[in-house]
């Protein structure tokens, strides 16, 4: 009786005890018994500046199978992929080191957010239509259980692009393919235009090419903070801090047509800590390039472009920050909620925000006045005499307006073509890029992170056929233009 | 937002459980040998045995509930409530659980999506306009045939295919108040090309994209109804302004729209013929104290 009373005491204890999974572990004093620890350790076996059980938690791991170099919508979304279309749940290993994570200077937050099919490249609107569709399921995409929905935020008021005379052939040429790629665009006469948008000035407009569908703009925050929600729950590490060094070998190779060229491998990837001199090397198995801006200075750390210029081994990355200013506005007698985002064939555009008659817009600056991208300093002259000027012409109620705020960010501006680089280095044959696409980046980044994370898995595009934006390109001399860069 | 897990977790899940086999292991053991011993100890033993399980039991009887009780602290102790905390718990503490949740969460979407399908043999067999129909009726709206009665299922979601005949007469008029269309459903609506009256209210899946689909029905569509309609917001009645010939819109009741009387408004200012239609946006006026009605202050007399 008493031991079956005993055993019963025990067995219940037993029983409940296993339920429990979390029991005194990380108890709240665990840098108290750790430095406890170290003292006995240290009174045990004193040696000098030997410091044992060194705390090294925010330090990245050692060992990661892909590095990504950029945490932005573009690093997240290549980290996204690669984790949804591993064939083994949890085979991968991904490391994003983002510099920021504040985000102060990433062009992600700093975006306008527009999302268009109307471009000329076939490619560009097949990338964009796929990331319209992810955007319109992104709840679906990018949802987290006992996570409240993504309020996206998404304007579905369409792209007005304005062509003079000159640009109306392109223009026409531009729509065909456009239409062939399934986007709902359609084209209009300055007549229909002043019917449509009695408030648009149509002097000097030929021709209008009008997205009815799929075409707007969206809060970029919230897509980058999804991004990061589900990546986390999916298993990616994130670690703060800069890339300061590239540990790789290289080998002499020899073509089919006899030429030596020097295959590099990267094997290391040395992550200094913030505010330390601390830096820890993640042995790694391939290295994303998604540093948007700066993904120039990353491809010269991994030593591409150093070499004799005309060659393979000389050609650079050709992407680099510039900086573009955006300005917002209060014009009360303004266009109403039927308004776009209107391109102006000067290239001056702007967009409504919100309700309350705010209206933001700008304007890309030519080559020649490009300005210092050092600092996001505005420069509040270039509104008054280069971006009121053209959409003051273009809608005469902006003569009366008044400039709230304004700020700058930074495109990853491609000097060579202003397209996208995607895939893999012929050199530094781990070293894969997902950057340059000079301002469009964050509207097409669900598509281009699917697309690397397939070259990355598969070894070819299976998507959408991104060859032509492969870095070849750049050493080959093939420029593939699109025409239609804000 | 779940935390991410290491493989840590589960080890020491087991090495715990193997700690405690040990231990219960060595109890036994000892257990073993009071009995064998004299009679006082034993007699000590039962003596001070009650308190002894109580304190052995009690304890972790406390804090096994307040693991479970200390999660869902924070939330009000009503029975939904507290299943979903539990669920959280488990599938904080193990991954099945939490496979199963995603699954689950996956398999809700699903649904929604299963239900937007097409009927393309419909549609190849007896037109667009039968299709667009079938697919309302399917889903339990109603659909009127121009010149004729409208076409209702019953509560059981039955219906007469007797307008299965009316393959060159248009659908007028449609109302899908409270279906579960979606995106994709759209495609099946969209094909009515000369639908005049459509009612959308209180669909919970509508949202700002599918507004702009409804473009392509502007040259018909003269009445729309959106209330209720819980994710349509002022972005997506913002591109209504191709409906030209609308003559009465419904926007009432929309919760996800952020300035009700404003966005009315600048709506009706979009669209100069149309009557809009809603909510009464002095009713959301906060009346000062002394203004407020003095039936409602006194309801029951002393």
């Amino acid at each position: 009786m008493l031991r079956r009373a005993l055993q019963l005491g025990w067995s219940r204890g037993l029983f409940i005890r296993r339920l429990g999974t979390r029991r005194g572990g990380s108890s709240l004093d665990w840098d108290g018994n750790i430095s406890e620890i170290k003292k006995k350790i240290q009174s045990f076996l004193p040696g000098g500046t030997w410091n044992p059980l060194y705390d090294t938690s925010h330090l990245p791991p050692e060992q990661s199978d892909v590095v990504i170099v950029g945490g932005g919508v573009l690093g997240l979304s290549v980290a996204y992929w690669l984790k949804k279309l591993e064939k083994i749940q949890g085979g991968i290993r991904v490391l994003v080191v983002e510099r920021d994570h504040t985000y102060s200077q990433a062009s992600t937050g700093l975006s306008v957010g527009g999302i268009r099919q109307q471009f000329s490249l076939p490619e560009n609107i097949q990338l964009s239509l796929f990331s319209v569709s992810f955007l319109r399921n992104i709840n679906e995409h990018l949802a987290v259980v006992d996570a409240p929905p993504l309020d996206l935020q998404f304007n579905p008021s369409g792209y007005l692009f304005l062509a003079s005379e000159k640009g109306a052939a392109i223009m026409e040429s531009n729509v065909k393919v456009q239409r062939q790629e399934g986007a709902k665009v359609c084209l209009m006469s300055p007549e229909q235009l002043r019917n449509k948008f009695p408030w648009i000035n149509t002097e000097g407009v030929a021709l209008a090419s009008y997205g009815l569908e799929d075409e707007g703009w969206f809060d970029p925050w919230c897509l980058l903070q999804g991004l990061r929600r589900k990546v986390q729950s999916m298993g990616v590490l994130f670690c703060q801090g800069e890339v300061t060094r590239f540990t790789s070998s290289s080998d002499r190779m020899k073509t089919a047509s006899e030429k030596e060229v020097i295959l590099k491998r990267i094997h290391e990837v040395h992550v200094k800590m913030d505010n330390s001199l601390e830096y820890q090397p993640v042995e790694c198995a391939i290295v994303i390039n998604a540093a948007g801006a700066w993904s120039g200075q990353i491809a010269e750390l991994a030593g591409i472009g150093k070499g004799l210029p005309g060659t393979l081994q000389g050609t650079k990355l050709p992407v680099e920050p510039r900086k573009r200013y955006v300005y917002l506005w209060h014009c009360p007698q303004g266009p109403g909620l039927e308004a776009p985002l209107v391109i102006d064939s000067s290239g001056a555009y702007f967009r409504r925000e919100g309700l309350g008659n705010n209206y933001l817009g700008g304007r890309s600056p030519t080559e020649e006045e490009e300005p210092d991208p050092g600092n996001l300093e505005v420069d509040h002259d270039f509104f008054q005499d280069k971006v009121w000027p053209p959409l003051a012409q273009r809608v005469p109620a902006f003569e009366t307006l008044k400039v709230r705020r304004a700020w700058a960010g930074y495109y990853d501006y491609n000097t060579f073509d202003q397209n996208g680089v995607v895939g893999p280095h012929p050199l530094v044959v781990n070293m894969y890029f997902a950057t340059g696409f000079s301002g469009h980046g964050l509207q097409q980044a669900p598509g281009v992170g699917r697309a690397v994370a397939e070259m990355v898995l598969e070894g070819h595009f299976q998507t959408i056929n991104l060859n032509p934006f492969l870095f070849s390109r750049f050493y080959l001399g093939e420029k593939i233009q699109e025409q239609n860069i804000i | 937002m779940a935390a991410p897990r290491t493989v840590g977790d589960r080890s020491s899940w087991n090495l715990q459980n193997r700690s405690l086999l040990a231990a219960s292991a060595f109890r036994t053991s000892l257990g073993d040998q009071a009995s064998k011993g004299p009679r006082l100890q034993a007699q000590f033993l039962l003596s001070s045995l009650p308190n002894k399980s109580l304190r052995l039991v009690v304890p972790i009887w406390n804090r096994s509930t307040r693991g479970i009780r200390g999660l869902g602290g924070a939330v009000a102790p009503e029975g939904n409530q507290k299943k979903r905390t539990l669920l959280q718990f488990l599938s904080d503490h193990f991954y099945d659980v939490m496979a199963l949740r995603e699954f689950l969460l996956r398999m809700q979407m699903l649904k929604v999506h299963q239900k937007n399908r097409a009927f393309p043999h419909i549609e190849e067999k007896h037109g667009p306009y039968i299709a667009g129909a079938f697919f309302i009726l399917k889903q339990g709206g109603a659909v009127k045939f121009r010149d004729k009665e409208w076409v209702r299922p019953n509560e059981r979601g039955h219906f007469s295919l007797e307008f299965l005949q009316f393959q060159a007469v248009p659908v007028e008029a449609v109302d899908a108040s409270g279906c579960n269309i979606n995106y994709e459903g759209l495609n099946s609506l969209l094909a009515l090309k000369e639908l005049r009256s459509l009612s959308l209210r209180c669909c919970p899946h509508l949202d700002d994209w599918c507004l702009s689909r409804l473009h392509s029905l502007a040259n018909s569509l003269e009445e729309l109804s959106l209330a209720g309609c819980p994710r349509i917001s002022e972005r997506g009645l913002a591109c209504l302004h191709h409906l030209q010939n609308l003559r009465r819109l419904d926007i009432s009741d929309l919760p996800a729209v952020s300035n009700p009387g404003l966005t009315q408004i600048l709506v009706e200012e979009m669209l100069p013929n149309c009557e809009v239609v809603g909510t009464n946006w002095a009713e959301g006026l906060k009346l000062g104290p002394e203004e407020q009605p003095q039936d409602t202050a006194s309801p029951v007399p002393a």
